[in-house]
């Protein structure tokens, strides 16, 4: 039985120490194209994380029902080496189900997030923890999985959201004209990555 | 053994997710029926879950569309009073603020979902679809052809000088619609003339140079905002190249049959003297037409070793020729850099923008 005291860690090494964004470098597209206006990038976050959370569970569940050698239904074969393929699938079939009921039953929900969904159909940052949760041989249990998405899903939240901030109040600075727009974004996203790596002395 | 489990498991995983979307298509965006009120007719009973573009032709309301409903060309702009959702970001780059605050919207992007309320212009609500066959063809430069279509149902078609139509292109299995104006005068109700330029890989234009004599084609319209000022004293400048000859086609026949006296000038530019096409039919116009004066330009001279005519960009054979102070109307038809130029000296001859009529392509 897991102890509260590896749920907090497992959080706070996802958000903080190993952040898909600034540690990871996943999911780069997103964070540089909408990290514009603190509003999408709010958006775009809260849209991430709950797709994450999602289809992290359920692809765990395929993963040790189907995959994995010892699986639940297939315990005889390993076909752990189709999770790319499977997980990809998952990941769009869901964002077009929830954009259909978030659509029929939440209009609202949809207006602010609606455009981000698809968009994130192909996000990397995803995938990643998708795949991250099998990388060392599923070191982590379903409870466990879950608080690692979770976590995964709130780091980039609060990456692009900091980024954002940023950004915001570089629109009044005076930037040299060859930095301005992209290459200012990318300079601040090293420095942003350097502050990131002060959490990984304080999890491990 | 393991090659099929894999199969089986990926077919299995992947046509379960198909079918989960499905169902959820089915059941999930099915709106029921919705009613759409446009201006002050009788709602009409649609099903929901589709855009209202598609709701629009299905009931026999034609408003423009080039794109065939991509959101790319923006014509689709109609006013959504109620019902219609917030603006989506495919939409804003085509409306300006004050479209955005009177509640325009593009009909291709926004989603039925409930009962609506719409205004569209009018003048839409009178575009037909017609039937018609294709009667005569010709070439009249290396690249540019002249289409007559003769009308089927309905046999009449009612139109100003300057306005045009949209023909329905068969794309794989849809239809897009590619618009072209009318270069044949409204006293000839019931054959209508186009003149397309040929386009590699554009959709209209090569279905345009594809069809034969005797072959069908579809078009809705007319379309178009142009409206001629008979006033005597006012006279029309046409200045344009390329297939934009077409609106102006239409527009000194018409002139020539309805008021021969109207003062009116033609300035049409080209390349080369090949270009220049209906030279001789707008001479013997001119006959006719006292007032009427045409220019031709040709903007590479050393092309075309016997011209002896003007030379230059069209702008400046109109700049030259021009007298400020006089009233004017201009209509211009050709590409957008020519236009733009075209629009600059006729302002600094004194039309300001209500007059000056453009039509790009």
């Amino acid at each position: 039985m897991a102890s509260t005291t590896s749920f907090t860690l497992i959080l706070l090494g996802s958000i903080l120490a190993n952040n898909i964004l600034l540690a990871k470098f996943l999911g780069m597209c997103s964070f540089i194209a909408i990290s514009r206006s603190m509003r999408t990038a709010f958006g775009m976050g809260a849209a991430v994380t709950f797709v994450t959370f999602c289809t992290t569970l359920l692809n765990y569940a395929i993963y040790t029902g189907v995959l994995r050698h010892g699986s639940h239904f297939l315990p005889a074969v390993d076909l752990s080496y189709l999770s790319f393929l499977i997980f990809i699938l998952v990941i769009a079939g869901f964002v077009q189900l929830v954009e259909m009921v978030l659509e029929r039953f939440m209009p609202s929900l949809y207006f602010s997030l609606g455009i981000y969904l698809p968009l994130i159909t192909v996000n990397c940052a995803i995938l990643g923890v998708n795949l991250f949760m099998i990388d060392q041989g599923l070191i982590y249990d379903f409870a466990q999985t879950a608080v690692y998405a979770l976590g995964s899903g709130l780091g980039f939240w609060l990456a692009i959201c900091l980024m954002a901030g940023i950004r915001q109040r570089l629109r009044e600075a005076d930037i040299p004209l060859p930095l301005q727009g992209l290459g200012m974004a990318v300079i601040i996203t090293g420095l942003m990555a350097m502050a990131f790596m002060g959490f990984t002395g304080m999890v491990n | 053994m393991i090659y099929l489990q894999a199969i089986l498991v990926l077919a299995a995983l992947g046509g379960g997710l198909a079918v989960l979307l499905l169902l959820a298509g089915r059941y999930i965006c099915n709106y029921g029926e919705c009613r759409v009120k446009i201006n002050d007719r009788e709602p009409i009973t649609v099903q929901g879950g589709g855009k209202l573009l598609d709701a629009l032709y299905a009931n026999d309301i034609f408003i423009p569309s080039a794109c065939g409903g991509q959101g790319t060309c923006g014509f689709c702009k109609l006013r959504v009073l109620n019902g219609g959702g917030p603006v989506l970001p495919t939409e804003t780059p085509f409306l300006t603020t004050d479209e955005l605050n009177a509640g325009a919207r593009l009909a291709c992007q926004v989603k039925i979902r409930n009962d609506l309320e719409i205004v569209v212009k009018d003048e839409y609500l009178l575009v037909q679809r017609f039937a018609a066959t294709v009667s005569a063809a010709r070439m009249v430069t290396s690249d540019i052809r002249e289409l007559h279509l003769k009308l089927l149902d309905p046999a009449r078609i009612d139109f100003r000088p300057g306005q045009y139509i949209q023909i329905a292109v068969p794309h794989k299995r849809e239809t897009v619609f590619r618009a072209y104006s009318l270069a044949s005068p409204p006293s000839m109700a019931g054959e209508v003339e186009l003149l397309v330029r040929l386009i590699p890989g554009g959709l209209g234009s090569t279905y345009l140079h594809r069809v034969q004599p005797g072959d069908a084609v579809t078009f809705t319209g007319p379309y178009g905002e142009f409206e001629l000022d008979t006033a005597p004293d006012t006279e029309l400048v046409c200045v344009g190249g390329g297939c934009g000859m077409a609106p102006m086609r239409s527009l000194l026949r018409h002139v020539a049959e309805t008021a021969p006296d109207h003062p009116c000038w033609l300035f049409f530019g080209a390349r080369t003297s090949d270009q220049l096409m209906y030279r001789e039919e707008l001479e013997a116009l001119a006959q006719k037409m006292p007032k009427l004066r045409l220019h031709f330009a040709l903007s590479e001279p050393d092309k075309s070793p016997d011209w002896t005519g003007e030379t230059g960009f069209i702008h400046q054979s109109a700049e030259r020729h021009l007298q400020p102070g006089q009233a004017r109307q201009a209509f211009l038809c050709g590409p957008p850099q020519m236009l733009a130029a075209a629009r600059k000296v006729l302002k600094d001859k004194g039309l300001d923008d209500k007059a000056i009529f453009a039509d790009e392509f």
